[in-house]
């Protein structure tokens, strides 16, 4: 067999192929007479063939086959054969696979061969890619060669305990001996190997730490030799000696000195040194502040330390180098909570860096600008975030978007400017907001009574510009609904009212039903919005048109709205001015603003931690909300609250949701009426009913008669489950009619589970004074195998014991 | 810690890995091809750092060849330029005026200076002569065993 083509000569064939496919072909075929060649087990060759398959491997080629060819080439005598198969071992030999562990015996023969350069090579593989086995199994050579005065062995194993600590990091105790002498080598590579060893000995043990806290004045010592010394020709890079030394001795002294006056005491004078000696023309020297900065801000370091570091950092602000901006301004994000004051005074430097062309810039920057908003600033740092947020990537404007909304809400100097703000961000970034701002938005409008003519006018104005981003779309048809009285009578306190007609509102809004850019939320508000226009504007023929076209629509949502609306036309004539009055200003329970807007992966806290409450499936305290849902489709927003801590109290808010809008919700509760039918009972107790019974869900109530006041019915509810999954997340809602007050109480527990092996009860409290027949209205949400499901239910047939 | 170090040519052509950590051949595949993608696309004049999942990725290009690290939160962007720099100027002391095409034909070369500088993801040595001598001694023990 002719000997195998040499390496340089497979580089220049397989470089002159023109096409994939011819590259492909000579890989094969050469593979093919390596694989041959190693069947044969041929010495001489070996290695040229190793070198061969390596590079084939770079090209993205398998070369698992020559695994075992490597091991068999660090086992020979050879150092050729040695150094190729290591570096073959550290390609294509990592602890994945199985053979891996066959090169521990090599290994462990290596580490103590005569030739130093060989104890290097097994050094390096084991110091990159070792196992946590084969680290184990060698540690004890490792901590061996740490002893030697070698040099060049010295600082390889120095590395090489590094990586066996990381792997096994109960082998740490084990090198602490080896430690002592370290730092007193006047060779660098040690000098810095140890450097390593020891932060990584100290960020991973407290005891460590606070052993190695006595090395405080020695590393000091180092340092301030490095930076005094002469030139020194091998160490040197653009002026300063040995920068990549200087970085890890101030890395470790910021491990040492955190937390402990002493030490951060004994490293104060060096520290002002180097931050006010080094030279900053080139990257090196500010590479050595920057480390400077972060140990002086992470240290107990005194006052006039840390405003000289942050001016540092402000200085790097304005350095032309992109480099440095990006820098400082990541490292001033993570001192923006402890310096709060000091890096305000950069402000302006850092809004500047908005209008960087470098994305990574742009980022830090906006998310450092969120974190200095305040209540002094708000105004003019408002205006330069919604520039940037007019003009940037879309990458950021749903971040921005939420910040914006964050911000405006802790420090609106004015409602009209927070209102102006909200609609400056959904007309600009209108399709990247949260769905949550919508809710809010409109929740923060119906409070700001004085200001509803203004907000109607100008969000009639921004549709009538542009009608493709929802939620400015579904707020503002919500609004035009609500007030579009105001906005035809032409009052308009804040601007220039202006004219427009019922019959221009109705187009704008019939409009939005018909667009191709509406989505189907956005429909149901429009139709709802029309629907309560009906009582405030004269052209209810018009609107009646409307809503009786969309009985028949494909979409199930509108349809079911336009059905009841036509229902509410036809039936409930009387009913309708009440139904659709004026919604009642809003009690705003919890600020659920977007949380991790300044999360910058992992790096600084949020500027403003609102923890983030999920809207819940129907909680208590919200249940007027959702029974006016009940009323008229889900044009009311549902105000996020907080997890239910006093359902006790949700009979007293529908009692006064049942006060406010009594007439109304009192009504529909009747609308299915039949004539309640007397009955006859027997004066033994109340017998019990089934009030509801679907989808394997049951739900029975129980009677008693209150003492001491008879009018006072006390129902339990007993809610059970006869499916085979749980029903989680369990909600009983009810409304009476208006003549009737109830009390619900808090429920046992919110699972109903399986198989009827137990039940939730809930007692509710009816007072009914007027001796009414008592009928109830009762909503039901639960999460049955995964998904939500909601019912609603007339309960009629109470018995009449109950009630007389 | 350095997580891995990359070589490749405008045209997103493989010319070095180095890996300190253990990842499978498909992970790796994966880290090689949104290395080459982000850093071919950034425009110029912008700075040298990205942020990659959780790792800074720091990136430098010299006449045909990106030279693209991974680094993990707490090490120092700045410094790792320094780092390749340092890495640049040993290859161009052995190889002298070294170009793209003396890595490619001696690869094990450039592999056998790199883990001579770096090991486990730190610096190994820091003075640029050592990294040199080191080398150069190895290579004439290899001539010498071998006639």
């Amino acid at each position: 067999m002719p000997a195998p083509i040499r390496l340089r000569e497979l580089i220049r064939t397989i470089r002159t192929a023109r096409t994939q496919a011819e590259e492909r072909e000579m890989i094969q075929k050469e593979c093919a007479a390596i694989r041959s060649s190693f069947r044969e087990e041929d010495n001489t060759y070996r290695c040229r063939n190793v070198a061969k398959l390596l590079y084939m491997h770079m090209l993205g080629y398998p070369a698992h086959f020559g695994q075992l060819e490597c091991l068999k080439l660090i086992a020979s005598q050879k150092f050729t054969d040695k150094r190729i198969g290591y570096l073959g071992a550290m390609l294509l030999l990592d602890e994945r696979q199985d053979v891996h562990l066959l090169m521990t015996n090599c290994i462990k023969n290596d580490l103590n061969h005569s030739t130093q350069y060989v104890q290097g090579l097994a050094l390096c593989t084991l110091g990159c890619m070792g196992s946590s086995e084969m680290c184990r199994d060698l540690a004890g050579e490792v901590e061996k060669l740490l002893k030697t005065s070698n040099s060049y062995l010295r600082k390889k194993a120095a590395l090489c305990a590094v990586h066996v600590i990381r792997k096994v990091p109960e082998l740490m105790e084990m090198f602490l001996p080896a430690t002592k002498n370290l730092l007193s080598e006047k060779n660098h590579g040690v000098l810095h190997t140890s450097v390593v060893l020891l932060t990584e000995m100290c960020e991973r043990s407290p005891d460590m730490l606070a052993h190695f806290r006595k090395l405080v004045p020695q590393l000091v010592r180092i340092l301030k030799n490095l930076i005094m010394s002469g030139y020194s020709p091998e160490h040197d890079v653009s002026g300063i000696s040995d920068p990549f030394l200087q970085v890890r001795i101030l890395r470790l002294l910021r491990i040492l000195g955190k937390g402990d006056d002493d030490s951060s005491e004994a490293m104060n004078d060096i520290l002002a040194q180097v931050a006010t000696n080094t030279e900053t023309s080139k990257n090196v020297g500010n590479a050595i502040l920057y480390e400077t900065v972060l140990t002086i801000m992470d240290i107990k370091s005194e006052s006039g330390l840390r405003v000289l570091a942050i001016n540092i950092l402000g200085r790097f602000l304005l350095n032309n180098d992109k480099n440095i901006r990006y820098v400082a301004l990541t490292s001033l994000l993570k001192t923006v909570q402890t310096d709060h004051n000091a890096v305000q005074r950069h402000r302006s430097t850092i809004v500047d860096c908005l209008k960087d062309l470098d994305v990574s810039i742009k980022r830090r920057a906006m998310e450092l600008s969120f974190a200095l908003v305040n209540g002094n600033n708000i105004r003019g740092m408002m205006k330069e975030l919604l520039y940037f947020l007019d003009s940037c990537d879309p990458e950021f404007k749903a971040d921005c978007a939420s910040g914006v909304f964050l911000a405006a809400e802790k420090y609106a100097p004015s409602k009209r400017w927070h209102i102006d703000t909200i609609m400056r961000v959904l007309t600009t970034a209108g399709s990247y907001v949260r769905d949550d701002s919508v809710p809010n938005l409109i929740q923060l409008i119906t409070n700001s009574v004085e200001m509803h003519a203004y907000t109607v006018q100008r969000l009639y104005k921004a549709l009538l510009d542009d009608i493709s981003q929802q939620p400015l779309v579904q707020v503002a048809s919500w609004c035009i609904g609500e007030y579009g009285d105001l906005l035809i009578s032409g009052q308009c306190e804040e601007e220039e009212p202006i004219q427009v007609t019922e019959d221009e509102v109705l187009d704008v809004l019939e409009g939005l039903l018909v667009s191709n850019l509406s989505s189907p939320v956005t429909r149901g508000y429009s139709l709802t919005a029309i629907m309560k226009l009906s009582t405030r504007f004269s052209s209810v023929n018009r609107i009646k048109k409307v809503v009786s076209i969309y009985g028949s629509s494909i979409d199930v949502e509108l349809q079911q709205r336009a059905v009841e609306y036509n229902a509410l036309f036809k039936k409930y004539d009387h009913m309708r001015p009440a139904l659709l009055e004026r919604m009642p200003i809003m009690e705003k329970t919890a600020s659920n603003g977007p949380t991790e807007i300044v999360q910058t992966n992992g790096e600084a806290e949020p500027s403003v931690v609102e923890p983030k409450h999920p809207p819940p499936v129907g909680q208590p305290a919200s249940q007027g909300n959702d029974l006016l849902d009940l009323l008229g489709g889900n044009d009311v927003p549902v105000i996020p609250t907080t997890m239910p801590t006093k359902p006790a109290s949700a009979g007293g808010e529908l009692l006064d949701l049942l006060g406010d809008l009594s007439l109304g919700l009192s009504l529909m509760a009747f609308y299915l009426f039949d004539l309640f039918k007397t009955v006859n009972f027997l004066s033994i107790g109340i017998p019990p009913m089934t009030a509801y019974n679907k989808n394997g869900l049951k739900i029975d109530f129980t009677f008693e008669r209150a003492n001491p006041n008879p009018n006072v019915a006390v129902i339990t509810i007993h809610a059970s489950n006869s499916t085979e999954a749980d029903m989680t997340d369990f909600v009983f809602q009810a409304a009476v009619p208006k003549t009737f007050q109830l009390q619900l109480l808090s429920p046992s527990s919110n699972v109903v589970p399986a198989l009827n092996q137990g039940t939730v009860t809930q007692v509710i409290r009816v007072l009914n004074q007027q001796k009414q027949p008592l009928r109830m209205r009762i909503k039901l949400t639960y999460i049955h195998k995964g998904s939500a499901v909601q019912d609603l239910a007339e309960v009629n047939n109470f018995p009449s014991q109950s009630w007389q | 810690m350095i997580h891995f170090l990359l070589l490749f040519s405008r045209q997103g052509k493989l010319r070095l890995q180095k890996w300190f950590t253990p990842l499978s051949e498909l992970e790796k595949k994966k880290v090689i091809r949104d290395m080459t993608l982000m850093v071919l696309a950034r425009p110029p004049r912008t700075s040298n750092f990205l942020q990659w999942r959780d790792l800074k990725i720091v990136y430098k290009r010299y006449a045909s060849l990106y030279f693209c690290t991974g680094l993990e939160e707490k090490d120092n962007e700045l410094l790792a330029l320094e780092m390749i720099h340092r890495y640049v100027e040993l290859l161009d002391k052995y190889f002298g005026n070294v170009c793209e095409l003396d890595i490619i034909f001696n690869f094990e070369k450039a592999y056998f200076i790199l883990d001579e500088f770096l090991m486990g993801g730190e610096i190994l040595e820091t003075s640029k002569f050592a990294v040199g001598g080191s080398v150069e001694e190895a290579d004439t023990l290899q001539e010498v065993q071998e006639p």
